[in-house]
């Protein structure tokens, strides 16, 4: 779901004497995100079999590979780094679940996710994190047909945590560690406010942040450099503000605000849909009259 | 000044949203073209049914969730009781001191409940459990059908006397056994002629719902669980007596069975094992010339869901059990998605998964039969739906998906599940008729054929309840009565002869096989196809269809028939009558 991450100041490849990485040669930050999502990838499918076939990777993967490719050709001129739309693939493929086995959901939001960074643009830069927009794109306008996955993830805790393990150490090389930490920490806090304010069971405010989902949100979403702000305070605040809009929804879940039912399907994934467009457009603007 | 470059790409991205917008649309549709040829309408009350389900109390520790837990147990299950050559219907009930019910047909279109006094109704009880289902099977051969309840609790077996008296012999039969189950069949695993016993665990067999010592009961994971009741398998030793070979025969599964069905799947000739489990994938057993099962690799295991019932139905009339197992699908939360799995396990040793549109997608989908509702040659199917019609207002689907993706050591605590409170949960739901129209696929034609009900449907059973040559339905519904729904396809069509809806119907009686013919294997050819069938020791969820075999013929003509007794015998069944129920001995 990181979008080119090389290209943005925030992960531009760390010199030998850069922070994180002191005196050691270090891998371009992007692959580690791909080697990241491909072990996210091969465990889940070794283990919980979850992308449901094989022809659904190949359909997202293939799709975003030749469409970035095709794009990036047709309106720059050159064929772009395709790290970012293997990292869309996968995500799409892993993300959306859909009813029976149609795969036309896989094809056309792969196509729409990547074509949003050439559509959806601001002064030059896409607004939404390509997956993110996809999917909630899918989930709104197309219920009847696309869910996204919730548990088929065996629940188990021995493979989340080698997931979280590598994904704080990447997210750390990468240098959006920070963001990943605050918004976990902010998904904490509003749980346990959520838990006084609705009552019920304190785990099961907490419960949703062990899930599958939730990894793909907080390593390859929300941390996306392309579709968020310049500053790191500024993202700090703005992944604060996803967990905040991402509570609102689901205090709508829980009081049952049926207008915002398309919504609370998905809190996060929608809140920062809402959120970071606005948040990328705002210090887009702010930049440019600075 | 946009390029037009850009321009055509973002034409090509509208078109893309555009694409989605119509095929969202046009997935969702139904069928329902096919009106005039399912027509059902609903008579429990006016055949003299008034049968309503009662969901079990259960401790109060998970009071919060109680309407979750315990929404099963609404079963239903045919038998002729008395052999008078018509079928009787047996409803269970899940509340301490409610009354099971058997309804003997009274042969005039109405049905008596004489539960009482055969001595089948008094079984929730206290220190017993509670009833979630039974089975009917001649296990001692003696001419009579005898009822296995399965339960939360004790199982009850039940010797039927012939004399419209029950006896209760669980003591001596070996199967006082505390299982938390939700389904049972019947087969004769080991051909030896005595019809053995599959009794499937949900909960773990540790877990008194009454007296319970920790929370900590629910499944450990929602795809993958395996910490359910264990499956037992019982022989039949032929004293009244039946013995654990579950372990020596490898069949105790764990995975949360919720139903089960044997048929022959592989044509070798013993009878195999189907299970629908919840929180994880299916499973097949293949039966090793009655001295163990294999779990078969035969594509089931990659697809995880939430398996409800298994359905045995010869879908495009290929001489093959293909099976169609429910599921979960709820507009934005989950899609799951019901199975129709082909059988090519011969051709290519595995089944081919192959529902689409409303096959797939029924809702939160329970009990499923097939069956030729108007006799073309066709199998269709009903499935049942809606899991918990409370508050319409309020959804419980939100609440759940908080811990559904959780670690799993947080779900299988119910203490952390939130409350349902007065939620429903994929309620107010109808049932499903699907108009099998062949290699055109399936046609929802519910509405059509008259089937409007939203009651929480659990099982399903179908069977020729007034010897009509027309397949009746009937569903049991939880917390909510049955309903009886009788198949009124227009005898002026019948008559007429024109619409050629023929039918024939086997009635099997076992000599060297078990009595009740169960596990027997009949294929018949009808036109172009040959459409096989089994004599049915419990299928669907928590059901049990009619033993006699019913095939419509459509304007077809009906070539021979060939009956693969349990015994091994092959009889072939050469110009038999239309039209007409023929009893069948096997051949000594």
């Amino acid at each position: 779901m990181t979008t080119t991450p090389a290209q943005s100041p925030a992960l531009r490849s760390p010199s030998p004497e850069g922070r994180g990485g002191q005196g050691v040669r270090t891998v371009d930050p992007k692959y580690l995100i791909v080697f990241l999502i491909t072990l996210v990838l091969v465990v889940g499918e070794a283990r919980y079999h979850i992308l449901g076939g094989y022809q659904r990777l190949a359909t997202t993967l293939g799709i975003c590979l030749a469409t970035e490719a095709l794009l990036s050709w047709w309106l720059r001129g050159r064929v772009a780094n395709l790290a970012s739309a293997y990292i869309t693939g996968i995500s799409l493929a892993l993300l959306i679940k859909p009813q029976a086995n149609i795969l036309w959901p896989f094809a056309l939001g792969a196509f729409i996710a990547i074509a949003s960074k050439y559509v959806l643009t601001y002064r030059g830069r896409h607004l939404w994190n390509p997956s993110n927009f996809a999917i909630a794109l899918l989930v709104l306008i197309a219920a009847d047909s696309v869910a996204i996955l919730s548990h088929q993830w065996g629940n188990d805790l021995g493979t989340n945590l080698v997931i979280w393990a590598f994904g704080l150490v990447i997210a750390w090389r990468a240098r959006v560690l920070h963001v990943t930490l605050v918004y976990v920490a902010c998904f904490i806090f509003f749980a346990v406010l959520r838990h006084f304010i609705v009552g019920g069971p304190l785990f099961a405010e907490l419960a949703p942040i062990t899930g599958p989902m939730y990894q793909l949100f907080v390593f390859f979403m929300v941390t996306d450099p392309r579709t968020t702000v310049s500053t790191r305070r500024g993202r700090m605040i703005v992944v604060a503000i996803v967990a905040l809009v991402e509570t609102l929804i689901r205090l709508a879940g829980d009081y049952q605000l049926g207008l915002l039912r398309p919504f609370y399907v998905s809190p996060p994934i929608l809140a920062l849909a809402l959120v970071g467009p606005v948040a990328m457009w705002w210090d887009l603007r702010r930049k440019a009259a600075a | 000044m946009i390029s037009w470059r850009r321009f055509i790409v973002i034409a090509a991205f509208v078109a893309a949203i555009g694409a989605v917008v119509l095929l969202n649309a046009g997935g969702t549709a139904s069928g329902g073209s096919a009106s005039e040829t399912i027509h059902l309408t609903e008579v429990a009350h006016a055949s003299g049914i008034d049968f309503v389900h009662q969901s079990p109390t259960l401790d109060p520790k998970v009071n919060h969730i109680a309407a979750h837990i315990g929404a099963l147990g609404a079963c239903v299950s045919v038998a002729d009781v008395n052999n008078d050559g018509w079928p009787d219907l047996y409803f269970t009930t899940s509340r301490f001191g409610a009354a099971n019910a058997l309804y003997l047909n009274q042969k005039d279109g109405t049905f008596r409940d004489v539960a009482t006094e055969a001595g089948v109704a008094a079984v929730n009880r206290p220190g017993e459990g509670v009833s979630m289902g039974a089975v009917w099977g001649d296990y001692d051969n003696d001419g009579f059908e005898d009822l296995l309840v399965y339960k939360w609790g004790y199982p009850q077996l039940f010797h039927n006397l012939g004399n419209g008296h029950f006896e209760d012999v669980t003591a001596q039969s070996g199967l006082r056994t505390w299982m938390n189950s939700n389904g049972a069949v019947w087969l004769d695993f080991d051909r030896d002629g005595l019809l053995d016993l599959y009794i499937t665990g949900y909960f773990r067999s540790d877990i008194d719902f009454w007296h319970l010592k920790t929370t900590r009961i629910m499944q450990s994971s929602w795809d993958f669980a395996s910490n359910g009741g264990k499956n037992l398998l019982f022989k039949n030793m032929g004293n009244g007596h039946f013995k654990d070979v579950t372990d020596s025969l490898g069949v105790g599964s764990t995975r949360w069975t919720l139903a089960a069905a044997s048929a022959d799947f592989n044509d070798d000739g013993w009878p195999d094992l189907y299970l629908a489990n919840d929180y994880g994938p299916e499973e097949l057993y293949l039966n090793h010339e009655g001295k163990r099962f294999e779990l078969a690799r035969a594509g089931l295991e990659d697809d995880s869901k939430s398996g409800m019932a298994v359905a045995l139905g010869d879908v495009y009339n290929r001489g093959e059990h293909d099976v169609f197992v429910t599921n979960i699908s709820e507009k934005g939360f989950l899609f799951q998605g019901n199975n129709l799995r082909l059988n090519f396990l011969k051709q290519l040793g595995r089944f081919d998964e192959v529902a689409t549109g409303v096959v797939a997608d029924a809702g939160w989908a329970w009990g499923a039969q097939f069956g030729d509702l108007n006799n073309d040659g066709l199998l269709d199917l009903v499935v049942a739906n809606g899991f918990i019609s409370a508050d319409s207002g309020r959804d419980y689907w939100y609440a759940m998906s908080k811990i559904a993706g959780a670690q799993g050591n947080i779900f299988e605590d119910a203490k952390n599940w939130p409350p349902i409170g007065s939620a429903s949960l994929s309620g107010y739901e109808r049932s499903r008729v699907l108009l099998n129209r062949g290699q055109a696929g399936f046609d929802d034609v519910a509405q059509e054929a008259g089937v409007t009900d939203l009651l929480d449907g659990r099982a399903v059973v179908m069977a020729d309840l007034f010897n009509r040559g027309l397949l009746d339905v009937v569903i049991a519904n939880e917390k909510g009565r049955a309903l009886l729904y009788r198949n009124t396809l227009p005898l002026s069509r019948r008559e007429r002869g024109s619409g050629g809806e023929g039918w024939v119907e086997l009635k099997l009686v076992g000599t060297r096989s078990n009595r009740s013919a169960i596990g027997a294997e009949v294929t018949a050819e009808i036109g172009p196809g040959r459409q096989r069938q089994v004599v049915d020791g419990g299928s669907g969820f928590c059901s049990q269809n009619d033993r006699r075999l019913h095939f419509g013929l459509g304007a077809q003509r009906l070539g021979s028939v060939t009956i693969q007794w349990p015994s091994g015998t092959t009889q072939v069944l050469e110009g038999l009558k239309v039209d007409e129920v023929h009893e069948v001995k096997e051949p000594r």
